[in-house]
């Protein structure tokens, strides 16, 4: 007799429903599926109206975020083995909206990102460049580690402080902000600061510390966000003390 | 009551955040617990002021402040009061490494190294104020 | 909002991806007066780019020349390429990737702080750009972070377009759905770039994403636009077995093996050179992907393949790599293997097998970007230029997105502002509102007899089995016959899904329909041509047959529904048709 596993998955209709309300499927337990290969079974073979995000199914795109038995996880990095012998409980995202089942909106971080400026501020700006500007491998290191976020948005699911700030940057606006300070080739420092020092911004932070343990890839934003505070505070205190110096 | 949905209008869902959001998930309580912490180590050091004033003031006054002292619901609160305080202490030392990235000729300072230096620091200076006050 | 009514712009840009946003950022520069639009079915940083690892090649070493690129890339297509095209590629591909350097892109670099560059497969030279092993990821992400400057640049963020409209022979628009809400609208455009990928997804096991399942290319071909190349498609020859997830060439030119059940390194059977303990460019394990491929089913036919819980599959060997080279230069090869197979290929061997992976065909279009319909516009995987002939060379199109798609964009700016600004006429607004009742018509379809997922997976199966890797009069005419039957049977399939919000059994219903058309031009030029070049392989005509074939194929969609196949010659300008050689 094969194995068997209860996947318990949240729906919404806003066309029928004011609420959420959690449908039972019940799925073959295949030792290679991941809970996103789950999904696919039930809406090919036992409920074509489940509505959800995926793509790449190799961890890369970060569409599949959902809510697996209460933690943020992308659900093609997941497996069905892991939580044998199950139910499963599926919901869609923490602090957004929900569109439909397990799709949320996420149109605040995407009207949010482009206020940190991610992109590189560089003075010497060429329509045709003619070599590349120089960048040791430890001028990559640095910020490397930053430019690995594929916003899949668990971090922003699991800080506690973006459900209730809504004006809140999050962690991935504010890591991608660091990746380009930290870049050695960017000149834009000053211009994020106004943006990021601010309530809104790194000081909205408490270092709660769970997007951290979230990201699927190793950002590590809590860092990005506390080291900021520090650059954004000596910053503060060099400004207060020698006013002559143009920052 | 009825649903009325407008075509072309979906109404997103907005779960609600509960008052006791930080109740339900370990991390978020201890994060809690760590915030709170603050309050207490606010206290000692209150606490550590009215000492020293009552030093100041002079024997009557310290020994009032002894007997204040060794009042049981004083010891009870001094007491949670420490173990707040090592609570805090432990909770971020071993954050500091997250927020502190030390480059030594090129190559990043492990985090163990970075929370360490903080522990035997926080050794040091206890041991150096036990020498003080039991010699 | 009656779809009617709606939005204007002077270009509309089809899908966010690498393509795409390159070529928004064109049409932003090339005209401050234009406004430009991406209409992207996902959020732009979803797009297939994202997943591309091994690298981007570009002249810039300087025992390197545009020649031998240029080279490389000809023979590598076997002859089948746009020589003119060619040499105009391999001279911008550099530029582009500088520009996007200057744009942010981490590139991997040497000690002293230059562009590092590594050998990939089918080039004689080493040229190809990385950014570690995701430089698909960081191109894509430094392109959209970049693209959020251009204020003028409008998003429409997850609205599939199902429809292209045209005015007079002129593409003037799109009709499109919103996919959060289901409203359908018409967007007017003078001109319409196609930047939406290929289609992989008309294949069983492919390294492609959900998302591509060649939605502009059938757009284009509904709108009178011919495809080209289609019977060309790409096999990677490592890819993981189930998932299909790719296992980038650069695993190679850092040195792997591919061996088979006895340890053997087999490639050195199909005239691809001498093994050797360090990799020979152009040579072994480096070859060219199609020639790979093949020796594959050659190995599985001989008894040489392991059997695996999935099927066949080899070996690729990277322990003798290192610890260090592995976990630098391949860390996201690590970590898929890890998650995904359970194995560490620092100390075991991957189970790979070859995989669909690109399509060398797409919407014909000229070496700026335009198809012959005025207005409508193409680059990247939808389109066929051709740079990349019979077969593709690793690391060639992460380029190609970014040189066809800055020149699409500025071609279509060129056209737009000299375009007339009349309003949509009376014809297209018909067309617009016919669409809509048609959409409407799909969507509240009641009965139905099968699933999509069931027509999907047997139309997979179905040009698999018709036009896999090798390929034969028999096994085409069956799956022409197939996929007659599963279009009719498509007709009548079930929608479970009725509802507006956000309906994504719906959208696959629309991708479906996409992916029968391109199928059917997939095995429709297979068949007519008879001979075998670079990745489309005739069991029945084995030879290479430049009299008759030495050209481009053409498919026509016909009034009835059915298909035309024409043929285009090939301009030879500087290399004439010679042996592919590798290993020599």
């Amino acid at each position: 007799m094969a194995d068997r596993i209860i996947l318990q998955v949240s729906r919404y209709r806003p066309e029928r429903e004011l609420e959420p309300t959690t449908q039972e499927y019940e799925i073959p337990l295949n030792e290679e599926w991941a809970v996103l290969d789950g999904l696919n079974h039930v809406k090919d073979t036992l409920d074509g109206t489940l509505s959800y995000r995926w793509s790449c199914r190799m961890g890369i795109c970060g569409s599949c975020g959902m809510t697996v038995n209460g933690e943020p996880r992308l659900t093609c990095a997941t497996f069905l083995t892991d939580y044998r012998p199950g139910p499963i409980r599926i919901e869609p995202l923490h602090n957004f909206p929900v569109i439909r089942d397990l799709v949320v909106e996420i149109g605040d971080f995407m009207r949010k990102l482009p206020q940190v400026k991610p992109w590189l501020i560089h003075g010497e700006d060429t329509a045709a460049p003619q070599s590349e500007l120089l960048q040791t491998p430890a001028d990559l290191d640095e910020y490397k580690q930053y430019s690995m976020c594929i916003n899949c948005m668990l971090c922003y699911s699991a800080c506690p402080i973006v459900g209730l700030e809504e004006d809140f940057l999050g962690p991935a606006a504010i890591a991608l902000a660091q990746r380009y300070n930290l870049d050695s080739r960017d000149e834009g420092a000053d211009e994020r600061l106004d943006v990021l020092s601010t309530a809104a911004g790194v000081w909205g932070c408490t270092f709660v510390g769970e997007c951290t343990k979230a990201c699927p890839k190793g950002v590590d934003p809590a860092g990005a966000i506390q080291r900021y505070k520090l650059t954004a505070a000596t910053d503060s205190l060099r400004s207060f003390l020698m006013p002559w110096r143009s920052s | 009551m009825s649903v009325r949905y407008t075509e072309f209008h979906p109404r997103w869902y907005r779960p609600p955040m509960s008052v006791f959001w930080w109740a339900g998930r370990r991390s978020y309580l201890i994060f809690v617990l760590r915030e709170l912490s603050s309050i207490f180590t606010a206290w000692s050091v209150v606490f550590l002021l009215l000492l020293v004033h009552a030093v100041s003031e002079g024997s009557r006054q310290y020994r009032q402040f002894l007997n204040l002292s060794s009042n049981p619901w004083m010891l009870t609160l001094n007491v949670i009061t420490l173990a707040f305080l090592v609570f805090h202490a432990v909770t971020w030392f071993n954050l500091a490494p997250q927020a502190m990235v030390v480059r030594l000729r090129g190559n990043r300072v492990p985090r163990s190294a970075i929370a360490g230096a903080h522990y035997a620091g926080w050794a040091l200076l206890s041991a150096l104020a036990a020498w003080l006050i039991l010699r | 909002m009656a779809a009617e009514a709606g939005s204007v712009h002077d270009i509309l840009v089809i899908g966010g991806g690498g393509a795409g946003l390159r070529a928004a950022i064109a049409a932003a520069e090339a005209d401050a007066r234009l406004s430009v639009a991406i209409v992207s079915k996902v959020y732009p940083m979803r797009s297939h780019t994202v997943s591309a690892e091994g690298g981007a090649a570009g002249v810039i070493k300087s025992a390197d020349s545009l020649e031998l690129h240029a080279y490389d890339t000809v023979s590598g297509g076997d002859w089948l390429c746009d020589q003119e095209a060619v040499e105009a590629f391999v001279a911008e591909a550099p530029r582009e990737l500088l520009r996007l350097e200057h744009w942010g892109c981490p590139w991997s670099r040497e000690p002293d702080g230059h562009v590092a560059v590594r050998p990939f497969g089918g080039m004689k030279q080493l040229r190809t750009w990385y950014a570690a092993d995701k430089t698909g990821f960081h191109m894509l992400h430094t392109l959209f972070q970049t693209s959020l400057k251009y204020e003028r640049i409008t998003r429409y963020d997850e609205w599939y377009v199902t429809r292209l409209l045209v005015d007079d022979g002129r593409v003037c628009g799109v009709v499109a759905i919103e996919l959060m809400s289901g409203r359908v609208e018409m967007i007017a455009a003078k001109a319409v770039i196609l930047c939406t990928g290929g289609c992989g997804r008309v294949y069983p096991f492919t390294t492609n994403a959900n998302i591509k399942t060649g939605d502009g290319m059938a757009l284009a071909y509904r709108a009178g636009a011919p495809l080209k190349d289609m019977e060309f498609v790409q096999y990677h020859p490592t890819g993981l077995p189930f998932t299909g997830i790719l296992i980038t060439e650069a695993a190679r030119s850092e040195g792997g093996w591919l061996l088979n059940k006895d340890g053997y390194r087999y490639l050195q059977d199909y005239d691809l050179g001498r093994p050797e303990p360090t990799p020979v460019l152009r040579s072994m394990e480096l070859g060219p992907r199609d020639r790979l491929s093949q020796a594959f089913v050659k190995e599985v036919e001989k008894g040489r393949a392991i059997d695996g819980p999935h099927g066949p599959v080899v070996h690729l060997d990277l322990r003798h790599l290192g610890k260090e080279v592995i976990t630098t230069k391949l860390p996201f090869v690590r970590e898929l293997c890890l998650d995904y197979e359970g194995i560490d290929p620092i100390r075991q061997l991957i189970p790979v097998r070859p995989v669909v992976h690109y399509m060398m065909g797409g919407v014909h279009t000229d070496i700026n970007g335009a198809t012959p319909v005025p207005g409508l516009y193409a680059a990247g995987e939808t389109a066929c230029v051709s740079i990349n002939g019979a077969n593709r060379l690793g690391s060639n199109s992460l380029p190609e997105c970014l040189v066809f798609g800055a020149r699409a964009g500025q071609a279509a700016a060129e056209y737009a502002a000299s375009a007339a600004s009349a309003g949509p006429s009376a014809p297209v607004r018909t067309q617009a509102a016919d669409e809509r009742r048609r959409l409407d018509g799909l969507l509240h379809r009641d009965g139905g007899r099968e699933p999509i997922s069931a027509i999907r997976t047997e139309m997979q199966q179905a040009v698999e089995d018709g036009a896999g890797i090798y390929r034969s009069a028999d096994t085409l005419a069956k799956a022409i016959d197939k996929l007659r039957e599963l279009r009719e049977r498509y007709a009548v399939a079930r929608i479970e899904d009725h509802s507006r919000t956000f309906n994504t059994e719906f959208v696959a219903a629309l991708e479906l329909s996409c992916m029968l058309d391109v199928a059917d031009a997939i095995v429709r030029c297979a068949q007519s041509r008879e001979e075998s070049r670079g990745a489309h392989q005739r069991i029945d005509f084995p030879a290479r047959d430049d009299t008759r074939f030495l050209a481009n194929s053409l498919i026509y969609r016909g009034a009835d529904g059915g298909a035309r196949v024409e043929y285009l010659p090939v301009t030879i300008t500087r290399w004439p048709p010679a042996e592919r050689v590798y290993g020599r």
